[in-house]
């Protein structure tokens, strides 16, 4: 079977004169995600790519799996690469779509030619495909308004192609179409998702996690790992920036007042992360932060945050209630492993009364008690590099 | 593995003994027929079984043909629960057991609960023990099923396992009596058949037997349908082909563990003292475990400091325990909360537990590490 799979592109297609480097971001993704599979070669023609695997080596149901998770798709096809010979187009439409076919009652054939070379019309390959098919299987019946499938024909300048039905993509646009982000990544349910919706942006990511052994634990940074690792089927690889945080979390509490602990703890993990967004020429910082969660996280705890980073911080989840995010956790992937009890920095060290809706001054004031720089270099310089994907 | 390494979570696993290890290479590659093959080697690979079989016998004082191998401590307490109740439930329907069995035990009540027992989970007092009066008390005409382990795995606390007989006997109740004895086997003298037991659950890998070895002794007399329906194996108690390289382990082990019993209490009753009078010289080290517990497990804890966090520390200076019990994984032990430990004691709780592999260095160096721990880690009492 000289099966291949047919790539309809997805928001590329309005971009105009962008197209040209977001399709070649699209296939250079293409042609990563898709090397673990064997060997294939790409065929592009107008509005489409064709992958066609080049021996049975082919891994093609690992590549249709992989193919679902890579952003600027919209929707691709399992096809049938065939003469272009109407004969055999007819017998291999019997063959190639016996099981589809016999799963419904009603279709239609729809052509399409751009090799004008081709003898017949579209409207007479339609016919005459539908006609077959009709002998062949007589339990169906042609509907042109509402069939359950079509089936497609394509006559291309570089051969034939026989599909039906199409597979969902994962919509988005291309990785690397739009800049570089530092993703800010704890073990819980929320930061996984916000990296993920930032990839299908075309955001390419690289991580940045806050370990405090041994308030924290290996199997805790395992956890991370594990989810940077489901993200990376999404949105290729993820640098993973360990940062050393013990002495930065014991200072804050023996020498800051307790109800903004918190607070000061993600002021610091914000400056950290754009240490490394710098290094890492990323033009944003991108948390999992939604508003009212959490007691640091309302509008005012948000604001004395964000006010001590220069990026830009992409918080995706911001208008987002816990079960919608939970919904799209669960569709990547991630949730059963998020849910894992293991502890992360931010729920030890938390104050009893969290101030809510601290003022910048105050907390500035709070934080200026004592010369954190020499710990924030520290930290800087202990820091673990981990390449996932 | 690390030099110098203190492992202490012998309730959690132990290492497999050298016998036992040599005892199923042999069952995997010179006698690895299938028991239940009519030839030669079916023949010889029965012999192995057969041998193993006694050995578990021999340790519990019991007939080979009362003793059923399992894949371990879980499916044996699986079995006994399940079936006794299935057995007897035109009986009656009340499950006497406690709140602090094993989730194989609980969780099977919990099943059985939903399809219509009655269960009654007794609870400890502070010190971690069932009182035999409360038993006497929850044991009834309508009890079908009387189940308590012999010694709690995250406290070592001994419970009154004798009483269960003497309780049904006295209420008339037709229950079957089930001990769980997977802390206790071929530690302590358990003869389930002058304790009066019906069923005794024991596990192969906490006596330095291998994982996925066990056994369920069934008194003769005894019967209750099995969980594992096929060709029959274990005399109709327990189908699937009989794993004998286990088996031979767990017989090898047993067999060392029972013989020596003695010397080895008494060693782990001396390194429980050792251990004992180091901790007593720390700040602030609470104990949990009753002073009748059993040497080889010892619930201690630490006020303000997690158990996690203490936990995490020992482990990267090669100190391993557990925090409440290994099964878990993260929950708060519903041991510790049946006995309305405070909550400052329950969070911070750790584990340690001994085994005839234990030295004194072993102690030395956790109760050195938990000192250091204690000096780095605890966070004064919030206001």
């Amino acid at each position: 079977m000289r099966e291949v799979i047919l790539i309809k592109n997805g928001e590329i297609v309005l971009k105009g004169l962008n197209r040209p480097t977001f399709e070649k971001l699209l296939l250079r993704n293409l042609r990563r995600r898709l090397r673990k599979a064997g060997n294939f070669h790409i065929e592009r023609a107008q509005s489409a790519i064709f992958i066609e695997p080049d021996d049975e080596a082919f891994d093609f149901e690992g590549a249709v799996e992989s193919l679902r998770k890579v952003f600027g798709i919209a929707s691709f096809s399992r096809a049938l690469s065939t003469e272009k010979n109407i004969e055999t187009i007819k017998a291999d439409a019997v063959g190639y779509l016996a099981d589809a076919l016999s799963a419904v009652k009603t279709f239609k054939v729809e052509s399409k030619r751009s090799d004008k070379s081709f003898p017949m019309t579209s409207p007479q390959i339609s016919a005459e495909v539908g006609g077959f098919l009709l002998e062949k299987f007589p339990h169906l019946r042609v509907d042109v308004h509402h069939p359950e499938l079509v089936v497609m024909v394509e006559i291309r300048d570089f051969g034939a192609y026989l599909h039906a039905g199409s597979i969902p993509g994962a919509g988005g646009m291309p990785v690397g179409s739009n800049g570089r982000g530092a993703l800010l990544i704890s073990g819980g349910i929320d930061s996984p998702v916000a990296g993920y919706m930032l990839a299908k942006r075309g955001v390419e990511l690289c991580a940045v996690h806050f370990a405090s052994p041994p308030y924290t634990s290996e199997r805790a940074k395992a956890k991370v790992l594990k989810l940077l690792e489901i993200v990376s089927k999404y949105s290729g690889r993820i640098v993973c920036y360990v940062v050393p945080f013990t002495e930065i979390q014991e200072t804050i509490s023996q020498n800051c007042p307790e109800e903004l602990y918190t607070l000061i703890m993600r002021r610091m993990m914000m400056r950290l992360a754009g240490r490394v967004a710098a290094q890492e020429n990323c033009g944003a910082l991108i948390t999992g932060e939604s508003i009212g969660q959490v007691a640091s996280q309302t509008m005012e705890a948000l604001g004395c945050t964000n006010a001590v980073s220069p990026l830009p911080v992409f918080r995706p989840l911001i208008g987002m209630d816990k079960e919608e995010i939970i919904a799209v956790a669960r569709k990547i992937g991630t949730f059963e492993t998020s849910i894992e009890p293991y502890e992360d920095c931010c729920t030890l060290f938390t104050p009893k009364h969290p101030r809510t809706r601290p003022k910048l001054r105050y907390v500035e004031e709070a934080e200026a008690g004592y010369d954190f720089a020499p710990l924030l270099e520290r930290a800087a310089e202990g820091v673990e590099k981990i390449t996932i994907g | 593995m690390p030099q110098k390494y203190a492992y202490l979570d012998n309730s959690a696993t132990t290492q497999v003994c050298a016998e036992a290890v040599r005892a199923a290479v042999d069952a995997m590659t010179a006698e690895f027929g299938n028991p239940s093959s009519l030839h030669a080697m079916g023949v010889r690979a029965e012999k192995v079984l057969e041998t193993a079989r006694s050995e578990v016998a021999s340790s519990m004082r019991c007939g080979p043909e009362e003793i059923v191998f399992t894949s371990g401590g879980t499916e044996s307490n699986n079995t006994a629960v399940f079936g006794a109740c299935r057995a007897l439930r035109h009986s009656g329907r009340r499950i006497v057991t406690t709140a602090i069995e094993h989730p194989s035990v609980l969780e099977a009540a919990a099943a059985l609960e939903q399809e219509g027992f009655e269960v009654v989970r007794l609870r400890p007092g502070a010190d971690g023990k069932i009182a035999e009066s409360d038993l006497y008390a929850a044991v009834n005409a309508d009890t079908v099923l009387v189940s308590m382990m012999a010694v709690n795995n995250e406290t070592g606390a001994v419970q009154p396992v004798a009483a269960m007989k003497k309780a049904a006997a006295r209420a008339g109740a037709p229950a079957l009596i089930h001990c769980d004895a997977v802390q206790a086997f071929c530690r302590l003298p358990l003869d389930p058949k002058r304790l009066g037991f019906d069923l005794m659950s024991v596990s192969g890998h906490k006596i330095h037997g291998p994982k996925g070895s066990g056994a369920l002794f069934i008194r003769q007399g005894v019967r209750i349908p099995p969980l594992m329906y096929g060709g029959g194996q274990e005399k109709k108690r327990r189908s699937g082909t009989e794993a004998v390289e286990l088996a031979a382990g767990f017989g090898k082990a047993a067999s060392i563990a029972w013989t020596g019993r003695e010397n080895i209490y008494a060693g782990m009753t001396a390194l429980r003292a050792a251990c004992g009078s180091r901790l007593a010289a720390l700040d602030g080290v609470v104990v949990n475990s009753p002073d009748d517990a059993v040497p080889y497990i010892l619930s201690v804890s630490v006020p303000g400091v997690p158990s996690e966090v203490m936990l995490n520390f020992l482990s990267a200076n090669d100190v391993y325990v557990s925090a409440g019990s290994a099964c878990s994984r993260g929950a708060r032990s519903h041991v510790l909360a049946a006995m309305n430990l405070p909550g400052a004691r329950a969070s911070s709780a750790l584990r340690v537990s001994l085994s005839r592999f234990s030295t004194e260095e072993d102690v030395a160096l956790f109760c050195d590490t938990l000192a250091e721990g204690i000096r780095r880690l605890r966070r004064p009492a919030k206001r």
